[in-house]
């Protein structure tokens, strides 16, 4: 399979034009909830995307991602609180910090050689040692966590990111495009093709010239900082960051259903797989509403059995299988 | 003139002493077959060079550079290209981005690296499967992908451990054809580390013999395969 | 914005505690520390022997734990009473995990392998979440706060029997290991897996009876953890965490670091838990996981490589 961009078929071609339409259109003609679902849907596609440059591109597998979701969300609330920084430019500087902190994990784990289940073992304990870690510093809330200011109905300011589901669809629709574009640049670069080799085979990869140390440290560094930008927006978007929220286990596995799902590796499975996953994991909560019954769990014992599932029968995801129906690739 | 100068190369594992003192020289455009019974230190000889492993002592100098105890990517810098015994394709990329991993180390340009894979692919008769998966490739095609691979990285020398091991007689001189027009055409040096002795006699400038971890003997393969601590280590004597 | 201390430490203005408060609190960590170890010890025969890395270790213990609070609701009776059939129950579902879901994910790559066991975790965790409620679950005995004197020290009953009770279990499984032919057979798997299948060994059903025996301790630490504490369903990930920290300071493969590095734990995270505050105290184990790590991935009392 060639690594240039596919020719795409007449009929996919236009199919995705009317999805465009819709992604667009979408927030004038969805009600409250469903434009709220869509919100989340968006939003782990594009952490989903972030995540999947360390593991789908490098092979590493990080379990703990949720620290970068925390820090994007801490740093830039803390500079909007405290500093009067807006979002817009406490993203980068979150998203500065972020890519640090991985930077520094990725050189610590790889450095001392530190690969497979350790590495992920790793990830847990760094965020999970950060999550109560924030549970404890007063300044920043503890473990009530920090509160933005809540807007006014129909108050739109883009400028700090008060405004209404509205403004975040767009907001995280371009972030979800934008990691595409990225992904297929990188996918495509020479540090696409190191990433895979590295991955495939890192012997073999070493032989070739290639530092695996330094393009790992950067595979980790480069989703890092994405992934801290998801936080800054979903903490603006909910008004509310706590650690638990920020930083928690569950969190990060969450992070990492889309891209499982969809397809490990691939441009397009996280976001297929997060929308599958956010649409399903909906449309059960809804089911039980209507039933009377409320049941707390029952979408992430939901989530569970799909990914049992997933693993068992379909290890690479539900993109592969899916573009070669479409005739892509 | 002198490419590769390796002087006094020593290695032990845990006590046993796997390659001892080995110094040996390979000129530019020559073709160089290490040969040796099994446990003669071969690999082991091989693998100091490529910088897979670092020698307890001695010195490997490449185009009067010392590349001793280099790691693999340092010592591919240096202008060593290597194969694996047992064959490394990067299993889900296709023949082409495998190639192209390779062509990536001499140019940043994907493009441009992506033309000289095709290029080296075509000298190796991959190009006809190079959309194909690495993983669906038989084994002499896996085997001349690995030399493929190895070659986009435009090495001044190349490493070549045991790569016509499994394959069939029409399939070794088919390679030995590959190695020979290459050699001829571009003046690239090549190392062997070989078992199969007919693909020895047909390539080979010179033959150096490993024994217990020394050099016995070393010279044009009709004398080597004469002298008699050759003969003796390979068929009989003294117990290895 | 508060001049507020960062580091939240009990206030040491006025006198230091005596020693016997630290006596108490480090042989109650101690106690603990020896269940915890029993629980880690499942899970370092598994990872060690099967090198399954068993991402719902933790969950399968709060399993035990619920099954234990159960048992000792219908029946009335002292959940130590409960530790053999917990354990044997759970070695049955240990089994069957491994040889119908885990065992054709031997040959996958390792995060398949992680992220079914992560599933199989949520879907426990979740699964107790919907049947028993968000609240915590807990047992009473009559001896729960009773203690044994010695001189000026406090041991409690409930941590004594508890440790007492890993101790047993953790020395029928060394026996097990080191004694039974079967035992011997399974650590020749994990020492040679080719060289196992070569001398003709059944690995399939080896490896299957491991993992039993690991979900077992599981069982019975499951069984003597609610005499120490409560059960609610988010204590597994809690737990599984816990579980690798200690494996991983105590050395994989190593059955007696297992139980040194959970007393060692325990002892930590009780003083820290004095020493800081106790909602701190799992940033020790967490910070001592990223040293060793980092410096001594083999462990206390792993082998290298």
């Amino acid at each position: 399979m060639s690594r240039s961009a596919p020719a795409l078929p007449g009929r996919v071609r236009v199919g995705l034009i009317l999805a465009l339409a819709l992604l667009l259109a979408a927030p004038w003609v969805a009600g409250p909830y469903l434009l709220s679902v869509l919100v989340l849907a968006l939003y782990y596609a594009y952490v989903g995307q972030a995540w999947n440059v360390m593991m789908g591109f490098a092979g590493q597998l990080s379990l703990g991602h949720a620290l970068y979701v925390g820090l994007g969300a801490y740093v830039s609330a803390t500079l909007y609180l405290h500093a009067g920084i807006g979002p817009w430019a406490g993203a980068p500087i979150a998203a500065l910090v972020s890519a640090g902190a991985g930077a520094v994990i990725g050189f610590l784990a790889f450095r001392f050689g530190i690969g497979g289940v350790y590495f992920a073992l790793l990830t847990i304990a760094f965020a999970e040692f950060t999550r109560i870690g924030f549970e404890h510093i007063d300044w920043l809330g503890g473990a009530g966590g920090l509160f933005l200011p809540v807007v006014a109905r129909g108050q739109l300011d883009i400028v700090d990111l008060r405004g209404g589901p509205r403004l975040f669809y767009y907001v995280l629709l371009a972030l979800t495009a934008a990691a595409l574009w990225l992904c297929s640049r990188l996918k495509h670069s020479r540090i696409g093709y190191y990433w895979l080799a590295i991955r495939e085979d890192p012997d073999a990869a070493r032989a070739l010239g290639i530092d695996l140390f330094r393009y790992r440290v950067l595979a980790a560094a480069i989703s890092a900082g994405m992934t801290s930008i998801g936080g800054t927006v979903i903490a603006f978007y909910y008004n509310s960051l706590t650690p638990a929220d920020s930083f928690g286990s569950a969190k990060s596995i969450e992070i990492i259903l889309g891209p499982l799902v969809g397809g490990l590796g691939t441009l397009a499975g996280p976001i297929l797989g997060a929308f599958v996953l956010t649409g399903l994991g909906e449309a059960l909560r809804a089911l039980l509403d209507a039933t009377g019954h409320q049941v707390p769990g029952a979408t992430q014992l939901f989530y569970g059995l799909v990914l049992l599932l997933v693993i068992k029968y379909l290890p690479n995801g539900i993109w592969p299988g899916l573009a070669r129906r479409l005739g892509l690739g | 003139m002198v490419l590769l100068e390796v002087t006094g190369l020593t290695k032990s594992f845990r006590g046993l002493k796997a390659v001892a003192g080995a110094s040996f020289a390979i000129e530019t455009g020559a073709i160089v077959a290490l040969i040796g019974p099994n446990g003669a230190g071969k690999t082991t000889c091989f693998n100091l060079i490529a910088g897979a492993l670092p020698p307890d002592a001695g010195t490997v100098v490449l185009d009067g550079r010392a590349i001793t105890g280099f790691s693999a990517d340092r010592a591919c810098h240096a202008g060593i290209g290597r194969t694996f015994q047992v064959v490394k394709p990067f299993v889900q990329l296709s023949v082409l981005d495998n190639v192209t991993v390779g062509a990536l180390h001499a140019t940043r340009d994907v493009a441009a690296a992506q033309r000289e894979a095709w290029r080296v692919l075509e000298l190796l008769h991959l190009d006809h499967k190079a959309g194909q998966l690495a993983g669906t490739l038989t084994l002499p095609e896996r085997k001349r992908l690995e030399v493929a691979r190895a070659l986009a990285t435009q090495p001044k020398l190349l490493l070549l451990d045991e790569v016509m091991a499994g394959l069939r007689p029409t399939e070794i001189d088919e390679m030995v054809q590959v190695f020979r027009r290459l050699n001829r055409e571009t003046g690239l040096t090549i190392l062997l580390v070989e078992h199969v002795m007919r693909a020895v006699m047909a390539l080979a400038h010179r033959i150096i013999v490993l024994h217990q971890g020394r050099i016995i003997a070393e010279g044009a393969p009709d004398q080597v395969v004469r002298d008699p601590a050759v003969l003796e280590c390979y068929l009989g004597g003294a117990p290895a | 914005m508060t001049a507020q201390r960062f580091l939240p430490l009990r206030d040491l203005d006025f006198e230091p505690m005596s020693w016997d408060v630290y006596a108490n609190v480090i042989i109650g960590g101690l106690l603990t520390g020896l269940v915890y170890g029993l629980m880690a010890l499942g899970l370092s025969v598994i990872f060690g022997v099967v090198r399954v890395v068993n991402f719902a270790h933790g969950e399968m213990m709060m399993v035990a734990m619920y099954l234990a609070v159960l048992g000792c609701g219908t029946w009335g009776v002292d959940p130590l009473w409960l530790m053999l059939p917990l354990a044997a129950l759970m070695f049955v579902l240990g089994y069957a995990l491994q040889s119908l879901l885990v065992h054709p994910f031997m040959t996958r790559p390792d995060h398949a392998q992680f992220m079914l066991l992560v599933a199989v975790g949520m879907i426990l965790t979740n699964g107790a979440l919907i049947l028993f409620g968000p609240d915590a679950r807990s047992i009473q005995v009559d001896y729960a706060l009773d203690s044994f004197e010695l001189g000026p020290l406090l041991i409690d009953k409930v941590r004594l029997y508890a440790a007492v009770a890993a101790l047993a279990v953790a020395a029928a499984l060394f026996g097990f290991f080191r004694l039974s032919a079967t035992g011997k057979a399974i650590r020749a798997c994990a020492d040679n897996y080719r060289g196992a299948l070569v001398v003709g060994l059944d690995v399939r059903r080896l490896f299957a009876l491991t993992f039993g025996c690991g979900t077992a301790c599981v069982g019975a630490a499951g069984a003597m953890l609610v005499l120490l504490g409560d059960v609610t369903p988010s204590v597994g990930p809690a737990y599984t965490l816990l579980a690798f920290v200690i494996v991983i300071v105590g050395g994989l493969g190593s059955m007696a670091g297992a139980l040194v590095a959970g007393v060692l734990i325990g002892v930590s995270e009780a003083l820290a838990g004095l020493i800081l505050v106790p909602s701190m105290k799992s940033m020790v184990s967490f910070g001592l996981l990223i040293l060793v790590l980092l410096f001594r991935p083999q462990g206390l009392l792993g082998r290298s490589a």
